[in-house]
């Protein structure tokens, strides 16, 4: 449970920490007129929609951070022996960081409002997840190839379900670039949806870092 | 106006209004609506529970006498109904009813952040509900493993309802999961995001400040719930060994190896720990506002009340083995989570001394509402108290798993919550209908359901001492249970059919008054929170008419020398009234 | 108003409650007498709170309450007498934390030479295995167990020959020696608890929890799992014997090795036939049973349930009761079985018996009967077949007359209520799920379907 603790004691100072820099030492009854009244809200370029996915990212983060708990706890135990992790892994991980920096370059196009530039990077990230996902597939082909199972083996066990889990967020991540793909078409301006490009990158750029940090476990176990 | 994000781009006539019937009350992206749906799915499912409960007492009463209830059913009734009442009704309720009420109301929002995840966030619990539900007529019925679902036995054949049973309840657990996490993002947000002008959060009312804090720790704990509930169906479906090890079970040699059952307790309770806070810090918050209300006096050390909010809500995540004393994981814990354990009563009690400590010189209204608060802190202190004999884990020891236990649960996250949500209910009665409640039948009900919840649950605390053992269908006989204690769970079980026929009165209570009640007015309770300012009562959709309120000061300013009522409104501007504290000096540093 | 009185009422009628109830601790038989110190240190400290924090409350209620005119202090917070409060607090909870966490490193602290005992759990029983003179215990694993060897006990290792297996009896243990019990499960989670020593664990399946104590008190305590462990969980029962070193000793030498368990020696079919020629008398020569005789049908019961009953005929833990007329006819013919080796040879020989179809006596509601027999089959299998491990005999295709009366002996203690019967025990406590007559028709009646 110590990887879930940390973390959870990282995300506890922040919102502590948070509510520390707000006007949480004052002396509240004293009525002052609002307008006097220093900061209370986020700053105004954290919009609603930016701070909501924060904490989706920090539930999704929770989760990941049990499973990797629940995983280095379960290593300890007697029975646990090494999986081969399918070398199409290295591929992948390419793979799945050459969609973020599509992603990257969707957002500097939304930036420059640059339709047709955000239009094609954004696709090319999308086909490039589509990708990563075939290739966990044939990963898993080639695991359970070399005989290994879910029933028997916990490394195995665990290999699948973790891959499983984080690519199934990602098809979710998936299912709001179609949305937002979609709405791209024919429209010469950017605009509004900017900023649906922008949550579409930080989340590539967190389900990327969660992979990064998922595969490093599983090489090293 | 760089801290009030939403309220500076405010435009009442931007929100969808519903037009059809449909959209207003069913699929209605309103956080009222969505409140009492919420509430009302809630109070439902509830009420199963308590007839489940109803009929584990009349066996325990009266063993060997009502042949209907066998030992498969005892267990599934047990597991039911505290999965029913810690999940499905206390947290929803609190924080998908109470959270969705209160926040934007008490913030000066219009609605939500997010509203249409809201209105996905009731169905999606509904759902699970549904699946719940569904488990009683599937073949096996509903898993009879005890509400904690501990592996091996809960997914083995020894168990009632071990194959589709167990399936469905974690099932509905991964739904409900997914159903809290929408709402609990429109929580937070709304919070940090939507507050209206003046609304620093040192302003906000403590009812906010707790359903606030229950939703980070929701948010943050109910995953551990949902990696045990994916791992453990796993186990059961596929055969995989994550808690799974080699056993023999009923002759049978079964095929796992390797697993860990402990690894799910710690799993299980790094979620439930927090539950339990979950359950309580929006009850402390509740609570704190209708004490300060009807007690006509600002909360005593609010700032403290915040603080100790923020340390039990950081604390909650340090101390869930002490589940897990007796559980055979590493004895030498026992040390690390007693004294974290016992540092919680800390901030605790500081609590209890502030409620009392708000009572004390103040003008004290004995409304129905004000009874339930009182109730809560004398069950709380009860229930609170005991928890530092389960906490001392030397203490534990021979108290774990008999009824002590089942005894102190039941009065610091039962019966305490279940108070403040009764109170909760009886105070924003007027606001949520316009009408208020018949006050005879809501001190009727008071009466009896606390007398009658303290007379089951203070003597269940003793037959704990005395070793009888919880989660027994029946005694039979023993060489150190004397026929007292029989006689004894005979009246506990009495009790326990009063207190249930007694909330009859509530529901019969709630429905005429919806209808018939007097009028009440907008702030029948001269109250200062922003919610009994609103233009209308009920508050129609987007809650403020065209402007939005503006707040000049914090939520308690009850009985201001030099004022002329003995109250101000959050948004009453400072020339109108006096300047509270500079004029009279009252200034502690 | 009538609040404030109500709470001082509940205050005072909880502390008579507290002092004047007869149930409190059962009194103590083992070292841990600081365990109970702790308790009542905290329940003063807790105890004084209470009455404090209620009645300062009542007062104030009574003395703040609404009246005409009145107005509420102002007083948004008072520092002081918070940090006065917050100090005093932190004192009460040091108080009671600290005596716990030195008794707590006692109990985890298992003195040196600590007898060593373990308790096996399964679901629903209880067993114990002593190491024997080596004073090592057999390596065990799940993969061994079986009908035979119960216990799990690796047959190849040295060690094991000489553990003392305890089945389907009580615990002994030595007055006054610290004992460690190593606790082990087979299946799911269990705990072992004695309330009259204190100390409890769970039973973890793939791993060995332990408890240690000193007996300090001799007589019999009853043995209960305390962690919900399936269905029939509130019946898994035991006892434990705490008596003087040399009649411990006595006892001991007289249970069973490993080596030396009955079980696991090829048994004599020969001298099991000849021995059943006195059974023959009354149960048919095919064991097919006689009802003038009342004497139930025997072919097809398993082979460990007519050793187990045999035995308890034996020792007098069947047939005890007087209003077994039957029962108390078997003692003295079970008698006639010499030794343990004559028993499991006769009942040996009674599996080889040809199977044969009862005839229907009695008339049920077999609907219904399916219905009840959900709570039988749990142990005795969802075919009526019997299982081993739960000692749960064949029901299927058994004399329906003769199940009748016994269910009927069991929900009376005719049958099952002595306590060298942990089984029948179970039964007694199981019984009552059958309401009425109609009840243990109807079951019987689903049980000749089968």
């Amino acid at each position: 449970m110590t990887w879930a603790l940390v973390f959870l004691a990282l995300i506890m100072a922040l919102v502590i920490g948070y509510l520390l820099s707000q006007t949480i030492n004052r002396q509240p009854w004293l009525a002052d007129d609002p307008l006097e009244n220093r900061p209370s809200g986020m700053p105004q370029s954290i919009l609603p929609s930016k701070l909501g996915l924060g904490v989706l990212l920090a539930v999704i983060t929770s989760m990941f951070g049990l499973f990797f708990s629940a995983y280095v706890q379960r290593m300890e135990l007697a029975d646990w022996s090494r999986v081969q992790e399918p070398s199409v892994l290295w591929i992948n991980t390419v793979v799945l960081v050459l969609a973020s920096i599509a992603m990257n370059q969707a957002l500097r196009g939304a930036r420059r409002d640059d339709v047709r530039a955000t239009r094609r990077a954004l696709i090319a990230a999308g086909v490039l997840s589509f990708a990563f996902l075939v290739g966990q597939l044939v990963a898993w082909g080639q695991l359970r190839d070399a005989g290994f199972y879910m029933r028997g083996n916990p490394a195995a066990a665990f290999f699948y379900l973790l891959t499983a889990i984080h690519g199934i967020h990602l098809v979710g991540g998936l299912w709001v670039w179609a949305r937002t793909s979609n709405r791209l078409r024919g429209v010469d301006k950017v605009g509004e949806f900017r900023l649906s490009v922008e949550l579409c990158t930080v989340y590539w750029h967190f389900l990327l870092l969660v992979w990064l940090f998922l595969f490093a476990l599983l090489l090293n176990t | 106006m760089a801290y009030v994000a939403i309220a500076d781009r405010d435009d009442p006539h931007a929100m969808h209004h519903p037009k059809s019937f449909v959209t207003r009350y069913i699929w209605s992206q309103d956080h009222k609506v969505i409140a009492i749906q919420y509430s009302l799915i809630a109070i439902a499912v509830g009420l199963v529970a308590l007839v489940l409960s109803g009929m584990m007492r009349l066996q325990l009463g009266f063993p060997d006498t009502f042949s209907f209830i066998d030992p498969a059913d005892y267990y599934q009734f047990i597991t039911m109904h505290g999965m029913i009442m810690v999940i499905y009704l206390l947290t929803a309720l609190l924080l998908g009813g109470f959270g969705n009420y209160l926040i934007p109301l008490m913030v000066g929002a219009r609605d939500m952040v997010f509203p249409y995840m809201n209105m996905l966030s009731v169905w999606v619990y509904l759902l699970a509900v549904i699946v719940l539900m569904a488990s009683f007529f599937v073949p096996g019925g509903p898993t009879g493993a005890g509400w904690t679902l501990y592996p091996p036995q809960a997914i083995l054949e020894g168990t009632p309802g071990a194959s589709w049973g167990i399936i469905l309840m974690l099932v509905s657990l991964a739904i409900f999961i997914v159903a809290f996490t929408m709402g609990g993002l429109n929580y937070v947000t709304t919070v940090l995001q939507a507050r209206c002008r003046g609304m620093t959060l040192m302003r906000m009312p403590l009812s906010v400040w707790g359903i606030f804090m229950a939703t980070v720790l929701g948010l943050l704990a109910f995953p551990a719930l949902f990696v045990s509930a994916v791992m453990m169906t796993l186990d059961s479906l596929i055969g995989t060994s994550f808690f799974m090890p080699a056993i023999v079970s009923l002759g049978e040699t079964e095929s796992y190896d390797g697993g860990s059952p402990i690894l799910f307790q710690h799993l299980f309770w790094f979620f439930g720990h927090p539950e339990v806070y979950i359950v309580a810090l929006p009850a402390f918050g509740i609570v704190s506002d209708l004490l300060s209300t009807h007690a006509r006096k600002n909360i005593f050390g609010y700032r403290m009340m915040v603080w100790a909010i923020l340390a039990i809500g950081g604390l909650s995540f340090v101390v869930w083995a002490h589940h897990m004393y007796v559980s055979g994981m590493n004895p030498y814990f026992g040390f690390f989570f007693a004294t974290t354990t016992l540092i919680i009563a800390v901030p605790t009690a500081i609590k209890v001394y502030n409620w009392v400590l708000t009572l004390w010189r103040g003008d004290i209204h004995l409304t129905v509402p004000m009874l339930f608060s009182i109730g809560f802190i004398f069950t709380f202190v009860h229930g609170g108290l005991t928890g530092l004999f389960l906490g001392n884990v030397v203490v534990d020891v021979p108290l774990s798993d008999t009824y002590f236990v089942v005894g102190h649960f039941h009065m610091v996250m039962g019966v305490s919550p279940i108070l403040v949500i009764f109170g909760a209910i009886y105070h924003w009665f007027p606001k949520i209908t316009g009408r208020m409640y018949n006050d005879s039948m809501g001190k009727l009900h008071f009466w009896l359901t606390l007398l009658g919840t303290y007379s089951i649950y203070l003597p269940m605390h003793y037959l704990g001492i005395l070793g009888v053992p919880r989660r027994y269908f029946a005694m039979g006989t023993t060489d150190f249970i004397p026929d007292s204690a029989q006689a004894m769970n005979a009246g506990i079980t009495v009790s326990a059919i009063i207190v249930a026929v007694v909330q009859i009165v509530f529901i019969v209570n709630m429905a005429w008054s919806v209808f018939k009640g007097k009028k009440s007015g907008g702030n029948p309770w001269r109250a200062t929170t922003l919610e009994w300012q609103t233009p209308q009562t009920p508050p129609e959709h987007g809650n403020w008419g065209e402007k939005l309120p503006v707040v000049y000061r914090w939520a308690y300013d009850y009985s201001v020398p030099g004022a002329k009522e003995d109250f101000i409104p959050q948004n009453e501007p400072p020339e109108a009234g006096v300047i509270a504290g500079r004029e009279h000096g009252v200034e502690h540093s | 108003m009538a609040i404030a009185v109500v709470l001082i009422l509940l205050v005072v009628g909880s502390v008579i409650f507290h002092f004047w109830s007869p149930w409190w601790f059962t009194p103590i038989a083992s070292n841990w007498g600081m365990i109970d110190d702790t308790v009542n240190l905290t329940f003063w400290v807790t105890g004084i709170v209470f009455v404090l924090v209620n009645l300062f409350m009542a007062y104030c209620i009574i003395r703040f309450r609404h009246r005409k005119g009145n107005k509420a202090a102002y007083e948004p917070e008072n520092k002081k007498l918070e940090i006065w409060l917050t100090v005093v607090t932190s004192i009460g909870v040091a108080a009671m934390l600290a005596p716990g966490l030195l008794v707590w490193a006692k109990v985890v602290t298992v003195p040196e030479g600590a007898m060593e005992v373990e308790a096996v759990g399964q679901q629903w029983a209880w067993s114990y295995r002593y190491p024997g003179k080596d004073g090592v215990f057999g390596t065990t694993s799940i993969k061994f167990v079986t009908a035979k060897n119960p216990f799990g006990v690796d047959p190849g290792d040295p060690n094991g020959q000489d553990d003392v297996l305890v089945d389907g009896k009580h615990m002994h243990l030595p007055m006054g020696q610290p004992a460690k019990l190593l606790l082990r499960s087979k299946d799911v989670l269990h705990n072992f608890t004695v309330p009259q020593f204190r100390v409890k664990m769970d039973l973890v399946p793939g791993m060995v929890s332990y408890i240690w104590l000193t007996p300090t008190r001799t007589g019999q305590f009853d043995v209960l799992c305390e962690e919900l462990c399936g269905l029939a969980h509130f019946a898994m029962r035991s006892k434990v014997v705490v008596q003087e070193q040399r009649d411990f000793d006595a006892w001991l030498a007289t249970q069973p090795t490993f080596a030396g368990a009955t079980e696991r020696m090829e048994p004599d079919l020969a001298s099991g036939q000849a021995a059943y020629a006195v059974c023959s008398a009354c149960h048919g020569v095919q064991g097919e049973g006689n009802p003038v005789l009342n004497a139930p049908k025997l072919a097809g019961l398993n082979s460990w349930y007519v050793e187990q009953q045999l035995k308890n005929y034996k020792s007098g833990a069947r047939g005890y009761h007087e209003e077994d007329i039957y029962g108390r006819q078997m003692a003295p013919m079970a008698n006639t079985l010499v030794d343990d080796r004559a028993v499991a040879n006769v009942a040996a020989y009674i599996a080889t018996l040809p199977e044969r179809r009862v005839s229907d006596t009695i008339i049920g509601n077999t609907r219904r009967g399916k219905d009840l027999y959900r709570t039988c089959a749990t142990c005795h299998g969802g075919e009526g077949d019997g299982i081993w491990s739960t000692h749960a005999p064949r029901l299927k295709n058994m004399d329906d007359w003769y199940l009748k009366r016994q269910l009927e002996n069991f929900k009376s203690g005719v049958r099952g209520s002595h306590p060298q019967d942990p089984y029948g025990q179970q039964m007694v406590l199981m019984a009552p799920v059958l309401g009425d007559e109609q009840a243990i028709d109807d079951l019987v009646a689903y049980l000749g379907v089968l």
